[in-house]
Order: C-alpha cells, then structure tokens, then sequence
C-alpha cells in the first residue's frame, strides 16, 4: 500500500458520485423490488440454459431425415447424447479446475500441456507401477506442478499469465523429452475402461436412487436447520417442487443413459468432480475466500485472509483436476501422444466465460462453466454430425464465445 | 522578498465560484483573486473546498459544470477542458505528481506537445529546450534521465520545468512540501521567489502555516465552501488563520454520552512506520497511546499526518516496514498480518469502504461474514443458515437498509455500505475497533446514525479509536483526541479540553500536551 493510498485523495466533500458504483441507489431510497424481477444471476443462468436447449433443438431439427432410424433426428437420441457427454468429459474437468482459478482473480494457460505430460507418464508407469502407478502418476504430476506454479504466481508474485504461459511451452518440452516423440498405448483394461466403459444399467439405476435420496434428505434437513435459526422455512409445495424437479431430471437422464447402453464412466467422474467442485466453491469457507480475493483483494487481505495461501491452493486443486483430465483423456484416445491436450487450456477457459464467469475474478459458478463445456461440447458434435467442415467449426465456435461475453455485457451494462 | 504589486488589475479573478455535488454545495460564492508576481495563499480544513476550487480554475470542471466565472487579465474565459486552462496559461501542480516514471524527464516535461517536424519528434530540439529549463531551475540532471530516478523533491522542480514550458503565469501549488526534505523544501523557496520575481502568479495551498507565513503576500481563508476573509499575511498570525479556519460551533447532531470507562484493553507503544516507497521516510514516528474499555479515543490531523498509516500498522496491514509493541489487556501481541489482529480481538473498520472494505459484487451476508467466517459458519464447511442468521441479526440491529441479506452490496447506498462494513467487524467479537473515517461520503442521517452506533458500542464496553477528518466529528465523540501532526504525536486532550483552536493548532505542528 504506497502512502497516498492511506490518505483519502479526494478533498472536496464527497458526493454520491465518488462513493456509489453506477446504478447505485441513493440514500434512503428503496431498490426498486418489483414482484417478478429476477435477481441478475438467476436471469443469466435461465439464459444459458436456454440457449444450450435452443442449440440442441436446431441440431435435432437440422439432423432429420439424415440417418432413416432417427427420422426425428439424431442430436438428442441415446447414442448421440451419451456421445456428446464422454466428448466433454475432459474439458468439463478442466473447466471446474480453471473456474476457481479464474474466480480468484488469476488464470492457468498451461493445462493442455500438463494434462499431455501427465498422461504421458501415467501411460509410461503401467509397465513399472501397475494401475495404482500409472493413475496415482498422472494425479502427482498435476497437483506438483499446479502447487509449483501457484508458488510461483502466489509468493514470488510473478503474474500467472506469465508463470503459465512459460508452463505452456515448457510442459509440452518435457513430454517430447520423455517420450522421445512417441505414441504410448494404453494396456491396462481397467484404464482404458475410464475413457471408455459404461456402467452397467443396474449401477446406474442404484445410483440414481442414491441420488434421489440425497435430495430428499437435503432438503429436509435444510429445512431443520432454518427452522432452528429462526429463518424463514419454505412452505410443503416449494420443498415439494425442490425435490421433484431435480428427480424429474436424474430420471430423464438415466433414462436416456441406459437406453444407450449404460452410463459412461467419464460422464460419472465429471459428476464426481463438478458436485465436489460445486461443494468446495459454494459451500465452503476456502470457495467463500477464493470470490472473495478475486472480488476484491485488499478487502479480502484486510479482512485476515492468507491470500497467497488460498491462491497456491486454488492451483493446487487445478492440478489435481488436470491429473483426473489427463486420465479421462489418454482412455479415451487409447494412447498417449506427445502433442496430446493441446488447445485444451483455451477450451478449458472459453466454457468458463460462456458459463458466466469473469476473467477479472470474483464472478462464476461450477455449474455455468460445466454448462459452457456442455454448450462447446454441443456445438463441435453437431457440426460434426451435419458433416460442416473444420474450419467452419473453428469460426463458429470463436464467434459464440465473443457473442456470449458482449450479450454478457450488454445485459450487465442495462442492469 | 519582492513587493507584489497588489493594486492595478489583477492576473486572475475568479468571481462568485459555485460548485455543486449531488446533495452537496461543495463551493459557494468564492472570490478570489490573484496579482503577478504574488504568493496567494489558500488554506482551510480537509474538505474546505480548496482543490474543488482548484479543479475549477483548472478545467477539470469545464465551464458550465460551476457556477460564476473566471476572468484572466481582464478576459472572461470558459475553459472546456485542461488543454484549455493551460492554454490560458494556469499550470496545476498537484499533491500526487503525475509524471510517468519510466519516461524521461524531457519527454514528460513536453508530452503531448513535443515539437515535432511532420508528425515526427525532433528529439534533439526537445532535449535541448528542456534542458534549458531544467538549468534555469538549477537541477543539476540531464534531461535524457528517467524520472524514475529522481527525488521526489526533484520531480516536483520538474512538474515547475513543465509549467514553465507552458508558459504558465498562474500556478498552483497543491501541498508542495508533504513529502520534501527540509533542503528540497529551501531550494523549492528560492524557486518560488524566482518565479515571484518573473511575475508569475502563485496559488500556494498547504497544511503547513510556517511555509505560508513565511512565502505568502495574502491569505485567503475557505470554511465549509465558503471564502472566510481575505487578508494580507503580514495583517495576520497564526492563531488568528487556525480561528477562521475552525470557527464554526460543533453541532448538536452528536448525542451527549458519558461512558463507564474500565480497565485500559489496548495499548500501542512506540509505534514506527517506513514509507515502503521511501527508504528512510517515516510515516509515523515513535507513537503511543492507549484506549480504554468503553473508550472513545479520537486521532485528529490533517491530512497525510499518518493516521491511517498509523492504524494500518498496529493491524499488521501496511506496505512499510514497521516497529513497535502492542499491548492487548496487558499482553505483548505480535501481530504481523491482519489474521492475527482479529485473533486478538481487533476490528479494523477500514476507510474507502469500496477499496478496502467490501466486495461489491457481493451479497450483503457474504460482505458481513468475510473477516469472521470460520467462527461464524465453519472452520472448513460453511453453515449458510448460521450465517444468515447471524446477518439478519447485525443487519436489524445496524438497521442497513436493503431487501435481504441476500442483496448485492454494490447495489446499497454509501451509509448502508458502511453500516455493512461496520457489522462485518462487530461480527468479529472484536474488543477494540479501530474506525477510520467512518462517515467520509454518506448523508447527514446516516452520519447520526453511524454516531448512535458508536456512542452504543462504547456503552456496551467496547473500546474504539476513531480517525476522522472532520474535526467536529472527532471532537463530538471522542472522550479523548491524540493529535498527530506528519506522524508524530503534537497534542493529547481530554473531551472538555478539546477545544477547535487547540486540536487545530496541535494539527498544525505547534506541540502542545495539555493532558
């Protein structure tokens, strides 16, 4: 803090101008609270929601008559969607990992070369280290090298544009070192399953239940809980539609799972991570810290939080989350390339900010950036189903990212 | 010294200045005028309305924006913008300089300007007119040098080398000598008195009522916007300017109190704090005081006399290096970073409640719960329900005005926003609460409000120390004022001894102990 900061700059008597952000309301004066106006975070939330449903209905519309099983389409059938989930399995990892990054203030670019370098090795350990090996490999590698560049962003204040974009090329030098340029196969069945089994439809049916139980429960103990604080307590009807609504959903999906052959393990982890990840950011003191520093550092400083601490660790689960990416994708592919995971740091980055987050910190959820990966993932399937040619793709996919921050900004400017 | 020339026409008038704020007449019916060749000197309390004034004669308010006008040599002017004002040939040096570090000193001194053939710079003609200026100055640099490099003292020579290049014949100078060393201090004088003798006209703003007694031909007092007299200094001593500068009642806006003082619960002894962008600079110098349970102590001073550097030190917060012992009811506390500080029972309502204190994209709740999160919710799962509670209680008792705990703090008033700030630290169970500038920029309601809460959490036992600007409000609600004048401790005054005149002339430097 340099001494002017410390002393007020303003002399003249401050107006409400200087104290107020835009839009502010003056003293005294009530936030206009109309009965349907919805809070902006919920209002963005619908949004995107509804353009994802928009997308997957002009693709189903666009895919009729193409394939005479599917005469209605084939973008929502079983085979497609299940499909189009194990495609954005990586990326939605990553995106949960990236999201707390980001929330934080900071940024990670090189991700798509950790997750090619922890693969690598993950792959090079099946011989010497078996299963537990090889994927406890890919996990170390990706938390070792999220804790060292955090150290680095973190203590020794270097930016983390820099410290990564260094980790971009420098990650990618030490997989072709290793490998010497050469492609390793996966051997291990059970590896290989985690790319690309699928549960059995029993499995998923338990699981489903075990889900619709957890919901139950939550919801009534919630209502304990409120009703011990003395808060108000939502009434029969509102806990009834919590709890349907989202049954409604588990239903339909496993559904649709089962009639393409079984939930898909990668599609699992990714619900793994991103409840865990939606856990860690909202429903915990490190996720309430990390909006916190990204909001607002020196608020956040002066209010006793370590922020090198909380920033290091926010790298550290990234990593973690790489190693589990690295993982899902070397499965999937079957091997381990050198020029594996590249790009997908920007993928990783473009579903977060299609999701709602700001790259300034402070703002995004898990949910959004796995709705922005599943937006992406919609958008490269079904191109690729209507056979529209690559590069075609590339432009779409970078006009939608622009389009979806400037309708971002518009909206905010507005409210 | 030279005689200004104080009759014929003046080089600036400036006749019935009017500036509003929203909810605020910052300026109201100022005159002024300035002679060439004079030293005018302009000095009132923190928010008098000198830098308003200033910012209008400088066309950062361009015509239109204020009321009145402004005549130059006998020439109504309406400046648009800065280019114009300088055009005119007024240069503002400000208190924070602004000059690029990284660039070279020509290079700052004609940025914008710089001569140029085609479109191209001709760096060789630029060099050597800035040179030139810089000799006339006796700055002993080469003009290729980085900025950067210099002194501050010698920055500020080059902020005159730039007015000068502009062939500015009002200038102001705003606090010139806040961070000079006594020697920059002498060699700014024999400057000023150069220019003086060059009839250049000069606006002199300080704090420091030696400098403007010894420099000044006039000096125009300003209260509340207002102009409180105009007089020839050698018509005036100190004690009078300090009696036109505070003469005004403390209102009755401030509850009459008397709080059952117990045992002293924090003490502060010998406390240093290094300017951590000036090596050897003091901040602060050697302070100590100490607060009671149920304690009011106010810190007066004007501005840059280190109270918040003070504050920000004990709480572990400050850039600069610091040195000193803290005494927690009776027990030596080390504290090193704010964690600590709230660990043993200290609050730190911080002042510019959007730079330091809240995160303004979010909800109230979260604001609220930030400094005391893992005992108000969970060490490591957060409890939302406990929270809110919680909040809700804070939020009716502070009565912050918004629709829930769930409102997004960017949206609420500034009084609201402070009470905000204000629950996030009573929320820490904090046995002393530092408050600096608590009321800066929020309506006189909320201010009252603000003082009630004050006055109630002193009653409850609460010990505060309270940092204001505004004498009245530190005079009004203190039991206690230490008075700091460029980091040091100049005065100690008990409630009934607290006297404007007497706080306002320990601010001005003139050391005093009547407690």
């Amino acid at each position: 803090m340099s001494h002017p900061a410390n002393e007020p700059d303003v002399k003249r008597p401050l107006t409400t101008a200087d104290v107020s952000p835009p839009g502010a309301v003056p003293e005294g004066v009530e936030a206009p609270s109309g009965r349907f106006r919805l809070p902006t975070d919920t209002l963005r939330a619908y949004t995107m929601i509804f353009a994802l449903v928009a997308i997957w209905l002009f693709f189903q519309w666009k895919t009729m008559g193409i394939n005479p099983s599917h005469p209605w389409g084939i973008f929502i059938s079983p085979e497609n969607f299940s499909n189009l989930l194990q495609q954005m399995a990586v990326t939605g990892v990553l995106a949960v990992g990236m999201l707390m990054v980001i929330v934080a203030g900071q940024i990670d670019l090189s991700v798509g070369s950790v997750v090619g370098l922890a693969g690598g090795i993950a792959a090079m350990m099946q011989e010497p280290g078996g299963l537990v090996g090889a994927l406890g490999a890919a996990i170390v590698v990706g938390v070792i090298i999220g804790a060292f560049q955090g150290a680095l962003v973190a203590y020794a204040n270097i930016p983390a544009f820099i410290v990564t974009l260094g980790g971009l090329l420098a990650w990618r030098g030490v997989i072709l070192g290793l490998t010497k340029g050469a492609t390793i196969p996966v051997r291990l069945p059970f590896f290989r399953e985690l790319g690309v089994g699928k549960v059995s439809e029993t499995v998923g049916y338990v699981l489903a239940a075990l889900a619709v139980v957890a919901i139950v429960w939550m919801n009534i103990s919630r209502n304990r809980a409120r009703r011990r604080h003395g808060l108000s307590v939502p009434g029969a009807g509102a806990t009834a539609a919590r709890i349907v609504v989202p049954v409604l959903l588990i239903a339909a999906f496993i559904y649709l799972m089962n009639a393409g052959g079984g939930v898909p393990v990668p599609v699992l982890v990714l619900l793994a991570v991103a409840i865990l990840g939606a856990f860690l950011t909202q429903n915990t003191t490190f996720g309430r810290y990390l909006y916190a520093i990204g909001g607002n550092p020196d608020a956040a400083r002066l209010s006793g939080i370590n922020i090198r601490r909380y920033i290091l660790a926010a790298y550290c689960v990234l990593g973690f989350l790489v190693g589990v990416a690295s993982l899902l994708h070397t499965a999937r592919v079957g091997s381990a390339s050198p020029d594996a995971g590249t790009y997908m740091e920007l993928d990783a980055i473009a579903a977060c900010v299609i999701g709602g987050t700001s790259l300034m910190g402070g703002r995004g959820t898990v949910s959004g950036a796995v709705v922005g990966a599943l937006i992406m993932a919609s958008l490269d399937n079904g191109m690729s189903l209507l056979n529209v040619e690559n590069y075609t793709q590339y432009i779409v996919k970078g006009a939608v990212l622009v389009a979806a921050v400037g309708f971002d900004m518009l909206g905010r400017r507005k409210s | 010294m030279t005689t200004p020339q104080t009759s014929g026409a003046p080089l600036l008038e400036m006749r019935d200045i009017t500036k509003s704020f929203p909810g605020v007449r910052a300026l109201d019916g100022v005159s002024f005028d300035l002679y060439a060749g004079e030293l005018h000197a302009l000095v009132g309390e923190n928010g008098a309305g000198k830098s308003t004034l200033m910012k209008v004669l400088g066309g950062v308010y361009p015509h239109g924006a204020y009321g009145g006008e402004i005549v130059i040599d006998g020439e109504t002017r309406r400046f648009a913008s800065v280019r114009d004002a300088e055009r005119a040939g007024v240069a503002v040096i400000y208190q924070e300089l602004s000059l690029i570090k990284e660039l070279s000193i020509g290079e700052n001194i004609f940025l914008g300007r710089e001569p140029r053939r085609f479109g191209v710079v001709r760096w060789e003609e630029l060099y050597s007119r800035a040179q030139k200026l810089l000799d006339e100055l006796h700055l002993n640099v080469d003009a290729r040098t980085p900025v950067g490099h210099l002194g501050i003292g010698q920055q500020q020579l080059v902020e005159i080398a730039k007015a000068l290049s502009q062939e500015a014949r009002i200038l102001v100078l705003d606090e010139p000598t806040a961070a000079l060393t006594d020697a920059e201090v002498e060699t700014l004088f024999h400057i000023v008195n150069k220019l003086k003798a060059r009839g250049v006209g000069m606006i002199y703003i300080s704090h420091k009522l030696d400098e403007v007694f010894r420099m000044s031909e006039r000096i125009t007092v300003l209260r509340d916007g207002r102009t409180v007299g105009t007089n020839q200094t050698s018509a005036l001593d100190e004690p009078r300017v300090i009696a036109l500068m505070v003469g005004r009642e403390v209102g009755d806006i401030f509850p009459e109190a008397s709080h059952e003082r117990g045992a002293v619960v924090f003490e502060v002894r010998n406390m240093t704090v290094e300017d951590p962008n000036v090596r050897g600079k003091l901040l602060v110098k050697n302070v100590s005081f100490s607060v009671r349970q149920g304690e009011v102590l106010g810190i007066a001073g004007l501005m840059g006399a280190g109270r918040s550097d003070l504050l920000m030190g004990i709480f572990g917060a400050h850039a600069g290096r610091t040195t000193g012992e803290v005494f927690v009811e009776g027990k030596r506390a080390q504290i090193t970073r704010p964690s600590e500080a709230i660990d043993y029972g200290v609050g730190f309502v911080t002042e510019d409640r959007k730079r330091f204190g809240l995160v303004l994209d979010q909800t109230i709740l979260n604001n609220m719960t930030l400094a005391g999160l893992p005992h108000l919710s969970g060490r490591f799962v957060t409890d939302v329900d406990a929270e809110a509670a919680a909040g809700g209680r804070a939020m009716k008792d502070l009565r912050v005005k918004a629709n829930s705990v769930f409102t997004v703090a960017g949206t609420l008033s500034g009084g609201n926003q402070q009470k905000v700030v204000l629950a996030k630290w009573l929320l820490t169970n904090p046995r002393v609460l530092f408050l600096d500038e608590p009321t800066r920029g929020i309506d006189v309601g909320a201010k009252q409000e603000i003082y009630g809460h004050i006055n109630r959490l002193a009653g409850e036992g609460l010990a505060i120390v309270l940092v204001s600007s505004e004498l009245p409000e530190v005079l009004g609600l203190s039991d206690r004022v230490v008075v700091l004048h460029e980091g040091r401790v100049t005065g100690e005054f008990k409630r009934t001894e607290a006297t404007p005149e007497a706080v306002m002339s320990a601010a001005t430097g003139h050391t005093r102990s009547a407690a």
